[in-house]
């Protein structure tokens, strides 16, 4: 098998492990009734998940901003949660806010 | 444009695609546009393909998971290694379809429906679902999260491309601050959308026990994260409730 076949076959592999996580949860889904215990209990998991993963891609981040610094980090993310919620909830402007403070403590 | 000042409801199920669609363009689209960007040109300097990249993105659209495989592929890391990798970083997905699909029901819905609805449903569309679903009438639901996730998708395979013709030409500057996009626009999605006390709960014991049972162990900390933050804030939920309902 060549280099590029070989390519197209790990990546129908891991296709199917990221969908497989997708056709299970509409399966179990099946046996939910909205409103269910089960369904605020799993929502709770699922919100504690992401929480998680979120804290973890700013304090533990890996990639290229594990090359920058704790504290710019920090700083991007506080000043991005005030501009949100000091313009009205505005996401662009937040979002905008924390990737250019990051950028500039980073390029000083 | 102002988040809070969406209107709940559409005229109708067609309506209600088009709106999620039009939900999406803004820092939704902007925000995971720039992460597929990047992962466009980390496939290029993979010494992979293009078709490859929009591959990757068309039939797994979970960007953690692409990267690692990525990341893997390029190590020389065995086919088993590389499934059993991007299945354990993927595995949240369960949790939160099984948390978003039964709000999609509605009288005619077809099973297949569901199956098909679920490939576009990732962090940044389930995080927008779970928000605006509850507001919306029952039939206008899985219309809306399939406008905003299928939007999103298209626009993540053009920014594949992109990232994949462009992979030298972003400077090291840029994509630093490209890079922490995501993490803040998470971040600012999540506070901005806690109703309740469970809900905050959740992401408090989250966050907390997020990067602590990651240095414990890298491949389950998130699950475990999930599964004893989540529980946690659950059953004290409950027992909060419980109280105040008998006192």
């Amino acid at each position: 098998m060549g280099d590029v076949a070989y390519g197209y076959l790990i990546l129908a592999v891991a296709a199917v492990c990221t969908y497989g996580w997708r056709a299970l949860g509409v399966a179990l889904a099946g046996r939910i009734g909205p409103g269910s215990v089960w369904l605020e209990w799993i929502g709770c998991v699922a919100y504690a998940l992401l929480a998680g993963l979120i804290a973890r891609m700013l304090l533990l981040p890996a990639g290229p901003l594990m090359e920058t610094a704790t504290l710019s980090r920090a700083a991007g993310i506080g000043l991005a949660i005030t501009v949100y919620f000091g313009l009205r909830r505005n996401i662009l402007a937040g979002v905008l806010t924390g990737a250019g403070v990051l950028t500039l403590l980073e390029s000083l | 444009m102002g988040e809070a000042k969406k209107s709940a409801a559409f005229r109708s199920p067609r309506h209600a695609a088009i709106g999620g669609a039009r939900e999406s363009l803004g820092a939704p689209a902007l925000v995971l546009s720039a992460s597929f960007v990047g992962f466009g040109s980390l496939v290029r300097g993979s010494g992979l393909d293009l078709g490859h990249a929009l591959f990757s993105t068309a039939t797994a659209w979970a960007l953690p998971g692409q990267i690692a495989t990525i990341e893997l592929t390029a190590a020389g890391a065995t086919l088993l290694a590389i499934a059993i990798a991007t299945a354990l970083s993927n595995a949240r997905l369960t949790p939160m379809i099984l948390a978003l699909i039964p709000q999609l029901a509605a009288p005619g819905r077809r099973r297949w429906q569901f199956y098909l609805v679920a490939h576009v449903v990732a962090i940044t569309s389930w995080l927008h679902a779970m928000r605006r679903v509850p507001d919306l009438p029952a039939e206008q639901r899985l219309p809306f999260v399939a406008g905003f996730g299928t939007t999103l998708w298209l626009l993540t395979l053009a920014a594949t491309a992109l990232g994949y013709v462009s992979a030298a030409q972003v400077p090291s500057w840029l994509s630093l601050g490209l890079v922490f996009l995501t993490p803040v626009y998470f971040t600012l999605v999540l506070i901005g959308d806690v109703k309740g006390r469970v809900r905050a709960l959740s992401l408090v014991f989250g966050a907390c026990l997020g990067p602590l049972f990651h240095l414990v162990t890298t491949e389950w900390g998130l699950l475990l994260t999930g599964l004893v933050g989540g529980t946690a804030a659950f059953v004290l939920g409950r027992t909060r409730s419980r109280q105040a309902g008998h006192g």
